[in-house]
């Protein structure tokens, strides 16, 4: 069987049960996501054995079994790389001895190299240096690092880019795309923060007050009506757009998004690449015809799939574009007064500002 | 110096090395013990260890003396060991220097054991270090201060003890006549150029000793290993 195999029973304090069963890819970076105190967090440390699940539980990668009735494999014989929020460097080792202590200890079957883990998460000139004097961004790239000269099979971050600034949380998060992509490492990615969740993942678990809630793809889940995600205020779908072509003078480039165009700022992009996009639902609004004289550029043919079934003031209804889904938030009042059913064929506004363009590569 | 005062410094050296050893070797797993557990047992442990540093010396001599004497198990096992007795001999003084100084050397590592973060172990453990290495990797390296500390207290203590030899060893030239007993002598005896060569020098060691120490613990921070 391939993949990350889970069914987890955790007691903790003040009746608080972790209780996850599932079936995770092997591949790619799967997103924990939840708000603080779901279990994010115990649910990791469950995983590399740091922390001791109910009787009954059962953790297995791929083949290997980590936990089962009666066995549990300890933690140093997992061979899983983690790298915690507060980064744990070993304070009297320099930056180049605490790569070296998982180098010396990793299973002879390692094949990744302490020169290309320096190259890509640039260590070069922090080798000689007392870990005391790094950087909240550069201690975490050290983690990574040594995390990854371990030679796991499977990295587990626990909200690792929580302590840093704007500049080094998009360098981190360059830097683990990359990662995810040459070295076909699974990873569980423990985050609280939408955006980055957005911008990273390729699946998503979803845990609230300690259960599992849902999983699967993000772009599928992010688009749903039903979920957590979409009843938060940065509620918002991810689409996946190719840019097309830049325009010089205005300043703009032009996405398409299964054959219809988006226009959004200049990107640094080159034609042809693939990228994600993040819609927020709060940014689009809905109108019967096609206005000719609107300042909006993205007036974009959709039919609506699904309406929120709700008495609030607002609802979401879910569009769709192609074969994307995009999230709309009107007020009930416009949605009763434009008479939108299902199946409508209507035209959704996108803000141009609200396109929201990530150094995701996601093809 | 005459004859009998080399020999009673030579004794004390000799004694305060074997028992910081023996202390170091036994109080490094019984601290590590004592800081990763919580409950009863480990406090009354905990207690036991500190006994010596409250009890009047004579009172731990005197009780040894008892289970020394030839006419104990331990005694008997001694005697049939050996072929010597163990009241009054040298080895009576290790094992009573050894229970007499045990807290000056696990209350330091005890206390250094408790300060180190539990999430670094967890960290080497994820990097693949079983338990053993753990501790040899990352607890030694990083208590290494308290150990010298433990080990220059533990010295230093057995150095000064008087009550527990007087009890146990007695007075015998170059077997347990140590600098304490031998300064004692000498006063009994009225000879007080020999009683202040050994005050003194007893005075300017311990001062020295625990002067390196005080000095070396305001200097703070790791010392990283490049």
């Amino acid at each position: 069987m391939n993949g990350l195999t889970l069914d987890i029973s955790c007691p903790g304090n003040n009746n608080f049960s972790l209780e996850v069963d599932c079936e995770l890819s092997a591949s790619g970076i799967t997103a924990v996501y939840g708000p603080s105190g779901s279990g994010k967090s115990t649910l990791l440390d469950c995983i590399a054995g740091l922390r001791q699940t109910a009787p009954g539980s059962t953790i297995r990668l791929n083949n290997e079994t980590w936990q089962d009735a009666g066995n549990t494999v300890p933690i140093w014989q997992r061979h899983i790389g983690y790298v915690f929020q507060d980064a744990r460097l070993f304070p009297h080792l320099n930056v180049q001895r605490n790569l070296d202590y998982a180098l010396t200890r990793r299973p002879r079957t390692g094949n990744i190299h302490l020169e290309q883990v320096i190259t890509w998460l640039e260590l070069n000139d922090l080798l000689s240096r007392s870990t005391e004097t790094l950087s909240a961004g550069q201690k975490q790239r050290v983690a990574i690092g040594r995390a990854l000269l371990s030679a796991p099979r499977l990295l587990l971050l626990d909200e690792p880019l929580a302590n840093l600034d704007h500049a080094a949380r998009q360098q981190c998060l360059r830097c683990l795309q990359q990662l995810s992509q040459e070295l076909q490492l699974p990873m569980l990615y423990v985050s609280h923060d939408i955006e980055e969740v957005s911008q990273l993942a390729d699946h998503l678990l979803l845990l609230e007050q300690g259960q599992l809630v849902e999983h699967g793809s993000l772009l599928a889940l992010c688009s749903r009506l039903d979920t957590r995600l979409s009843h938060e205020e940065q509620a918002a779908a991810i689409l996946t757009a190719t840019v097309a072509q830049h325009d010089t003078e205005y300043g703009l480039s032009k996405l398409t998004v299964d054959g219809h165009s988006l226009l959004v700022g200049h990107l640094p992009h080159a034609v042809g690449q693939s990228r994600r996009i993040r819609i927020p639902a709060r940014d689009v609004s809905v109108c019967r015809h096609r206005p000719s004289d609107s300042s909006i550029l993205n007036i974009l043919p959709v039919s609506v799939v699904e309406i929120e079934d709700t008495n609030t003031a607002k609802l979401l209804i879910r569009l769709c574009l192609g074969s994307q889904y995009l999230l709309a938030r009107i007020t009930r009042k416009s949605c009763v007064e434009l008479g939108l059913c299902i199946g409508d064929k209507i035209y959704a506004q996108i803000k141009s500002a609200a396109l929201l363009m990530e150094t995701s590569d996601s093809a | 110096m005459s004859n009998a005062e080399l020999d009673a410094i030579f004794l004390t050296i000799a004694l305060a090395s074997i028992t910081t050893v023996l202390l170091l070797v036994l109080g490094t797993p019984l601290a590590w013990w004592l800081s990763r557990r919580r409950g009863s047992v480990p406090a009354l442990l905990e207690a036991v260890v500190a006994m010596p540093l409250i009890l009047p010396p004579t009172v731990l001599g005197f009780y040894l003396l008892l289970l020394f004497a030839p006419n104990t198990f331990l005694g008997r096992f001694w005697q049939e060991l050996t072929g010597s007795q163990l009241a009054f001999s040298f080895s009576a003084l290790v094992i009573g220097s050894v229970i007499y100084s045990l807290p000056f050397v696990v209350q330091p590592l005890q206390t250094a054991f408790e300060r180190i973060p539990q999430n670094l172990l967890q960290a080497a453990a994820t990097l693949g270090a079983r338990p053993v290495d753990q501790f040899r990797s990352l607890v030694l390296p990083l208590s290494r201060r308290s150990f010298i500390t433990a080990a220059s207290l533990g010295f230093a203590h057995t150095v000064g003890e008087f009550g527990v030899v007087l009890m146990i060893g007695g007075n015998i030239p170059g077997e347990t006549q140590v600098l304490s007993i031998a300064l004692y002598d000498s006063v009994e005896s009225l000879r007080f150029t020999e009683a202040h060569r050994l005050a003194g020098a007893l005075v300017v060691f311990s001062l020295a000793l625990l002067f390196l120490l005080y000095r070396r613990d305001r200097q703070r921070g790791w010392r990283v290993r490049a």
